[in-house]
């Protein structure tokens, strides 16, 4: 009964005072909103990238010179064929390995052009990853070995240079080169803002003789199942090091991969989360203030309901529900607005944005907490009140 | 100590804290309400007429001296056990009226039976019921702008009685009201005093006032200098 009193008074107070009310709550829409849009950012990226990197096919070891972690920059490849040769050598299989020399280069068809990414390659690759030629072919095993001008493309390159037209059997110019289009890539899709189907494919040996370089960048190795993908991998580096002593290699899973971008994410994820908790931080704040101003305003009141009877607890509870009012009502705005900005981003632009349940929750209980935190001074300084200065009070 | 009274205060002193200085407000006073009883308190302003109702009605505790209210000793009470305590045992009606302003004139009278916990329909029936004792039945919807003073201060005083106090403690009731709505005002006290046998203080400054008023106090410079009872023509018996 006490606790429903303290419910409509609360109510009551908020309904009494709309437009302080609702610029209070103002401060909560927006840090509750903006804790679900960058949750929502945040979780979007992740599984975009997840979908990526297991979309590269399964049971992949990646072996590139130096380190993978946060903060080591990226290595300068001393490797080349021979390496390649051992490689295969431990694999067991050519078909397991995949390799890539990578440039990038403008390519020309006519009056069109378009920098891309050159890879230089074996045949090897769709055996590796997962990825669909559209129309004409792959590289074969002869292309590669006898260094033929053949090259595949990506499916943007192709639209750029073509536009509707099949480029199959069509010329292009690779760095002033000329050569043949056996294929085209059926498309990937762009992540991260990062277009996927802007790359060329051309053997291995051409591209080291157009490049005029005997290395290669980096290994990929498909492991025949998840047991042997750690021995592989340790056996792949050992040999590597035994080979260049000086230097450094790693090999790493998708495992590995998928968690250092994780950290990666959860850095960003944290410091956008940093940014909207100040917000939060604010409003809650204006509520603390606002609730100081009703507690002030309504000092004769209080000083009423403890003469007939009131417990400090009483008047402390009817305030405190009054602030937890205003930012659960305000998160509660703050969550539809997150969500309708989420869904809108998602549905309307390329940056990716999931909604989860349990952010929602948390925004939830965040509006509830700051609530609480933010109402209980104001709320324990009006239980506080001496009755008797309470009722004089103006 | 007798044990049927309704508040006792023996040599209660009350002394505020202004600046370092300590003014004195009451210095001593020892008095007796008895059930039933009806009570007039005069002297000059500043004498501590207020500040003696306020320790009557447990707003406040005495600096020394002992006190109980409805039998009980106020000393070293929690402020919760010092609200159960008024809205148990007292009723106030203030000379402001203080009635909540976007209530209805039920819904004021029902206050103090929410601190009991009472259930809202039977708060209500009980607040009809009072409403309509002193007089104001036909309006129970309307919110306190909506009345006159007079009405206001009659809401005030169902408020006060609703919870069936034993005191009724009215500090210059009619001090906001007109002559005539103040005369109307008294006599429903008096009536309520009559018929419900609840014990009513009242602090005023009209002599025609305290004289109706069966026992008459007077106080000067926080000190009782006179406590006299008047009989029924209105002369001082002792
Ligand atoms: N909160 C306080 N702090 C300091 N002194 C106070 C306080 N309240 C009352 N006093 C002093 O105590 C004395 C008695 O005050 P009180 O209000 O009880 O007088 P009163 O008899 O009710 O006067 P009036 O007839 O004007 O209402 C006065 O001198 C007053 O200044
Ligand atoms: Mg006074």
């Amino acid at each position: 009964m006490r606790l429903a009193e303290a419910w409509r008074v609360a109510l009551d107070a908020l309904r009494a005072n709309r437009m302080r009310s609702g610029l209070t709550m103002l401060g909560m829409v927006i840090g509750v909103g903006a804790v679900v849009i960058l949750v929502a950012l945040g979780t979007g990226t992740k599984n975009e990238v997840q979908a990526q990197v297991e979309g590269l096919g399964s049971n992949l070891l990646l072996v590139v010179p130096g380190q993978v972690s946060l903060n080591a920059a990226p290595a300068v490849s001393r490797l080349d064929q021979s390496d390649l040769d051992a490689i295969i050598r431990i694999a067991g299989d050519r078909d397991r390995v995949a390799v890539s020399l990578t440039s990038g280069e403008n390519v020309r068809a006519g009056n069109e052009q378009v920098f891309t990414s050159l890879l230089g390659v074996l045949e090897t690759t769709p055996k590796v990853f997962l990825r669909d030629v559209r129309s004409g072919a792959y590289l074969t095993r002869t292309d590669v070995e006898t260094g033929r001008r053949v090259a595949v493309l990506g499916s943007t390159v192709a639209r750029t240079l073509f536009g509707e037209r099949d480029p199959v059997g069509q010329q292009v110019t690779i760095a002033g080169v000329r050569f043949r289009v056996i294929g085209v890539f059926a498309p990937l899709g762009q992540s991260l803002g990062v277009d996927r189907d802007n790359e060329v494919h051309i053997p291995l040996s051409t591209a080291q003789r157009l490049l005029a370089t005997k290395r290669v960048d980096a290994f990929a190795v498909k492991a025949p199942d998840a047991e042997t993908i750690d021995r592989l991998g340790r056996d792949i580096v050992a040999e590597l090091h035994r080979r260049h002593p000086d230097e450094e290699f790693s090999a790493v899973t998708q495992e590995q991969i998928l968690g250092v971008l994780g950290d990666i994410l959860g850095v960003l994820t944290a410091v956008l989360a940093a940014i909207a908790g100040i917000s939060l931080l604010v409003g809650g704040v204006g509520v603390s203030n606002i609730m100081l101003v009703s507690v002030r305003e309504r000092t004769r009141e209080i000083g009423l309901r403890m003469a007939l009877g009131a417990r400090p607890r009483d008047i402390g509870l009817q305030f405190l529900l009054e602030a937890v009012l205003l930012t659960t009502v305000g998160g509660l705005l703050g969550i539809a607005f997150g969500v309708g900005a989420s869904l809108a981003t998602a549905a309307l632009s390329p940056v990716p944005a999931a909604l989860t349940w349990w952010s929602i929750a948390l925004a939830f209980g965040v509006s509830c907490a700051v609530g609480i935190v933010f109402g209980v001074v104001p709320a324990q300084r009006a239980g506080r009140l001496d009755p008797v200065v309470a009722l004089r009070s103006e | 100590m007798t044990a049927d009274a309704a508040i006792e205060a023996i040599d209660v002193a009350r002394t505020y804290a202004l600046d370092g200085v300590s003014v004195p407000a009451l210095r001593g006073v020892s008095l007796t309400i008895a059930h039933g009883e009806h009570v007039a308190l005069v002297g000059p302003s500043g004498s501590g007429k207020s500040t003696l109702m306020h320790l009557l009605g447990g707003l406040d505790q005495p600096t020394s001296g002992r006190l109980r209210i409805g039998g009980r000793d106020v000393a070293g009470r929690t402020p919760a056990e010092m609200a159960h305590l008024r809205n148990a045992t007292i009723g106030f009606v203030f000379q402001s009226f203080h009635l909540l302003s976007r209530t209805s004139a039920l819904d004021n009278v029902a206050l103090p039976l929410v601190y009991r916990g009472m259930g809202a329909r039977e708060r209500r029936e009980r607040a009809a019921v009072m409403l309509e004792r002193v007089g104001l039945g036909h309006r129970v919807g309307h919110r306190p702008n909506q009345l006159s003073g007079g009405e206001q201060q009659r809401v005030a005083i169902a408020r006060a009685l609703v919870t069936e106090p034993a005191v009724l403690l009215a500090d210059e009731p009619t001090g906001n009201l007109d002559q005539t709505t103040g005369a109307a005002v008294l006599e429903l006290l008096e009536q309520l005093n009559t018929a419900e046998g609840v014990a009513v203080v009242l602090v005023t400054h009209d002599r025609e006032v305290a004289a109706r008023a069966r026992r008459q106090i007077t106080m000067r410079d926080g000190r009782i200098v006179s406590d006299t009872a008047v009989d029924e023509a209105g002369e001082a018996a002792g």
